[in-house]
C-alpha cells in the first residue's frame, strides 16, 4: 500500500559526520558488498571491467569544495537514501511495490511487485534510487534490514553494513524519532541538519556540519636552518670529485 | 530528464486520441455532428488508436511490462495508478458509445450520455497524465502552474485539428469546428510561448548549499563518486545545449502552431479538395510539431539530483 503511515513507532536512520568523514570509500564498498547478497540483491554490474561501467548502488561519496569567507576546505558527502518521512517516491508508486514500514519507518521496494516504471527514482530528490536494468526493477537502500534484526549476528553488528565498516566513525545509526536516544542527542549537540528541506520530504536521516575553522593548532616556530658549508680536507675533496 | 521516446510518443497520441475521442463524444452523441458509419468509423478508430497505441508504447518504457496491472492497484495515491484506472475506465463508455453512434446510427438520448461521459473520462484521464509530472517536486519545471493547463490545452487542441480534418475529409466541415480548431491552436501557442518564459525565469531554492547542507559560499563538486555515468545521470543528467534547445523550440513553434494555424485559416477560402488537404496537412504538422515539443518538455526538465553532480 503506497499510502504512508501516519506515523511510525520508530524513525530509524542514519547521521553522517561530515567533520569526520575521509571519503576513504569503505562504506560504499561495503553496503554494495552486503547488499550485492542481501534483501535486494544482487546489485548488478554491467560491463563491470569494460569501458563503460554501470551498477546498482545504495550508497555514493561525492566531495565537494566548500568555499566561505573564512577559507575553502574539502568535504566528502556519502549520499544514500534518507527514509523520509514524506516520501514521494512510495505514493507514486503505481503498483504498491514501493512502502514506508508503520514499525521503523524504513522505505523499501517488494521487488516482486515492481513493474520498473521508474516514476520513483523521478520522485527523489536525493538521487537515492537506482534502476536495476539487468533484473528490470528499482532497488534501494534498505538499511540493511537484513543486518539490523539479525539474531545470527553479535548484537555489536546489528548495524548497517555502512556504519560498521567505517573508520572514522563518521556513521551513526539509531532512532532518530526517540529525543533520548545517543544518536538524536549527536543531531541537538551538533546542529545537524536535513537535506533539501524546502521539498518538505522531512528526511529522517542528519548531516552533522563540519566544524568551524579554529586556531587550536599548536605554533611552534622551528629554528632557520643553517647553510650548508663546504666540507673541507681530504674527505671533502674526495666527496667533491666523487660528486662530479 | 532524459526523453525517453516511448513516454513522448505516449503522451503526444494519447493527448491527441483523448481530445478527439471527447471532441466526438460530444458532437456525436448529442448530435451536432451526424451519425454517419464511415465518419464514424474512421473518427473512433483514429481516436482509439492513437490512445491503444499511446497506451502500449508507455509499457515499452517499463522493466517489466508483463506486471503491469498491478499499476491499477494504488489509484489512492498515485497519479500513475489513476491515469492507469481512468484510461481503461474510459473505455467502457467510449464503447457503448460506439456501438451506439457509429453502429446503430443514433444520437441523443443514451448515446448521449455515454458520449458525455466518454468526453468526462477523456478530460480525467489527460488531467491525470498532467498530474503525473506536474506532482514531482524534484523537478521545478514541470512542478509548476503550467503543466496540468498545459496537458488539457495540447490535447483539445491536437484533438480539434484532427477533429476538424476529419469533418473535412467526410465534407461535413463547418466554420465553427474550423474556427474552433484554429483557435485552440493559437491558446496552444500562447500557452507554450507563456511556459518557457516561465522556465527560463525561474528562480529555483533548492541549490548545491541546500542540496548538501552546507551553509553558505559555494559549493563546488570536485569528484563524481563513479568515473562512467551511471543510472541517476543517464536518466535525470539528461543535457541539452542552449542553442539545440532554441532551434528545437523554433521547429515546435512552425510545426505545431504556425504551419497549422496559416493551413486552417486557408481552409476558410479553399475550395473543398483543397480544404480537406490543407486540414490533414495541419493535423499532421501539428502532431510531429508536438512530438518535438513533448521531447523538449523532457530535455529541457532539470531535477535536483544534477545538483550533487555539480551540473549546471
Amino acid at each position: 500500500m503506497t499510502c504512508l503511515p501516519a506515523r511510525t513507532d520508530k524513525k530509524l536512520g542514519l547521521v553522517i559526520d561530515l567533520d569526520t568523514c575521509v571519503g576513504c570509500q569503505a562504506c560504499v564498498t561495503a553496503c554494495k558488498e552486503w547488499n550485492t547478497g542481501g534483501h535486494m540483491a544482487p546489485l548488478t554490474d554491467i560491463d563491470p571491467y569494460g569501458g563503460h561501467v554501470d551498477g546498482v548502488w545504495f550508497n555514493r561519496v561525492h566531495a565537494y569544495e566548500h568555499t566561505t569567507e573564512l577559507g575553502g576546505r574539502t568535504v566528502n558527502f556519502p549520499r544514500s537514501c534518507l527514509h523520509c518521512e514524506q516520501p514521494a517516491c512510495v505514493t507514486v508508486c503505481p503498483t504498491g511495490a514501493s512502502y514506508k514500514r508503520a514499525s521503523d519507518g524504513i522505505v523499501l521496494v517488494d521487488e516482486d511487485k515492481c513493474i520498473g516504471c521508474k516514476l520513483c527514482s523521478w520522485a527523489c530528490p536525493y538521487g537515492a534510487r537506482e534502476f536495476d536494468t539487468d533484473v528490470g526493477v528499482m532497488k534501494k537502500c534498505t538499511l540493511c534490514i537484513d543486518r539490523i534484526y539479525n539474531d545470527n549476528l553479535a548484537e555489536e553488528d546489528r548495524v548497517p553494513a555502512c556504519v560498521a565498516a567505517c573508520p572514522t566513525s563518521a556513521r551513526h545509526f539509531g532512532d532518530l524519532g526517540d529525543p533520548a536516544s545517543a544518536i538524536s542527542q549527536l543531531v541537538e549537540e551538533r546542529g545537524g541538519v536535513a537535506l533539501m528541506p524546502e521539498l518538505g520530504y522531512k528526511p529522517t536521516n542528519r548531516y552533522l556540519p563540519p566544524r568551524a575553522h579554529s586556531n587550536r593548532a599548536a605554533k611552534v616556530d622551528a629554528p632557520a636552518l643553517e647553510p650548508i658549508r663546504a666540507e673541507g680536507g681530504f674527505l671533502g675533496w674526495i666527496d667533491r670529485m666523487l660528486s662530479n | 530528464m532524459h526523453p525517453a521516446f516511448s513516454v513522448v510518443f505516449f503522451t503526444t497520441a494519447t493527448g491527441a486520441g483523448y481530445g478527439l475521442l471527447a471532441l466526438l463524444g460530444l458532437l456525436g452523441g448529442f448530435g451536432v455532428i451526424p451519425a454517419d458509419f464511415w465518419l464514424g468509423l474512421v473518427g473512433m478508430a483514429l481516436a482509439l488508436g492513437l490512445i491503444v497505441a499511446g497506451l502500449l508504447s508507455s509499457t515499452g518504457h517499463l522493466g517489466r511490462p508483463e506486471r503491469a496491472w498491478r499499476a491499477f492497484s494504488q489509484w489512492r495515491s498515485s497519479w500513475l495508478s489513476r491515469e492507469g484506472v481512468a484510461s481503461v475506465a474510459t473505455f467502457i463508455p467510449a464503447g457503448l458509445f460506439s456501438i451506439g453512434w457509429v453502429f446503430l446510427g443514433r444520437s441523443g438520448g443514451w448515446v448521449a450520455v455515454a458520449g458525455l461521459l466518454t468526453a468526462a473520462g477523456a478530460v480525467v484521464t489527460i488531467c491525470t497524465t498532467g498530474m503525473i509530472y506536474a506532482s514531482l517536486k524534484p523537478i521545478a519545471q514541470w512542478h509548476s502552474r503550467y503543466t496540468l493547463p498545459a496537458y488539457l490545452i495540447f490535447s483539445a487542441m491536437t484533438g480539434s485539428v484532427l477533429g476538424n480534418a476529419v469533418l473535412q475529409e467526410f465534407k461535413l466541415g463547418s466554420t465553427a469546428m474550423l474556427t474552433w480548431a484554429l483557435l485552440a491552436t493559437l491558446a496552444g501557442w500562447g500557452w507554450k510561448l507563456a511556459t518557457w518564459r516561465y522556465n527560463d525565469r525561474l528562480e529555483i531554492p533548492t541549490t548545491a548549499n541546500t542540496a548538501t547542507g552546507l551553509v553558505g559560499g559555494t559549493v563546488r563538486s570536485i569528484e563524481w563518486p563513479h568515473t562512467e555515468e551511471n543510472y541517476l545521470l543517464k536518466e535525470m543528467g539528461f543535457r541539452i545545449a542552449r542553442k539545440h534547445s532554441a532551434k528545437l523550440r523554433q521547429i515546435t513553434q512552425a510545426l505545431a502552431f504556425a504551419a497549422p494555424a496559416v493551413l486552417l485559416a486557408t481552409v476558410f477560402v479553399l475550395p473543398s479538395p483543397l480544404g480537406a488537404i490543407a486540414s490533414v496537412l495541419a493535423a499532421i504538422a501539428q502532431l510531429a510539431g508536438m512530438l518535438v515539443e513533448r521531447w523538449l518538455f523532457f530535455a529541457e526538465a532539470k531535477h535536483t539530483i544534477r545538483l550533487y553532480y555539480g551540473l549546471e
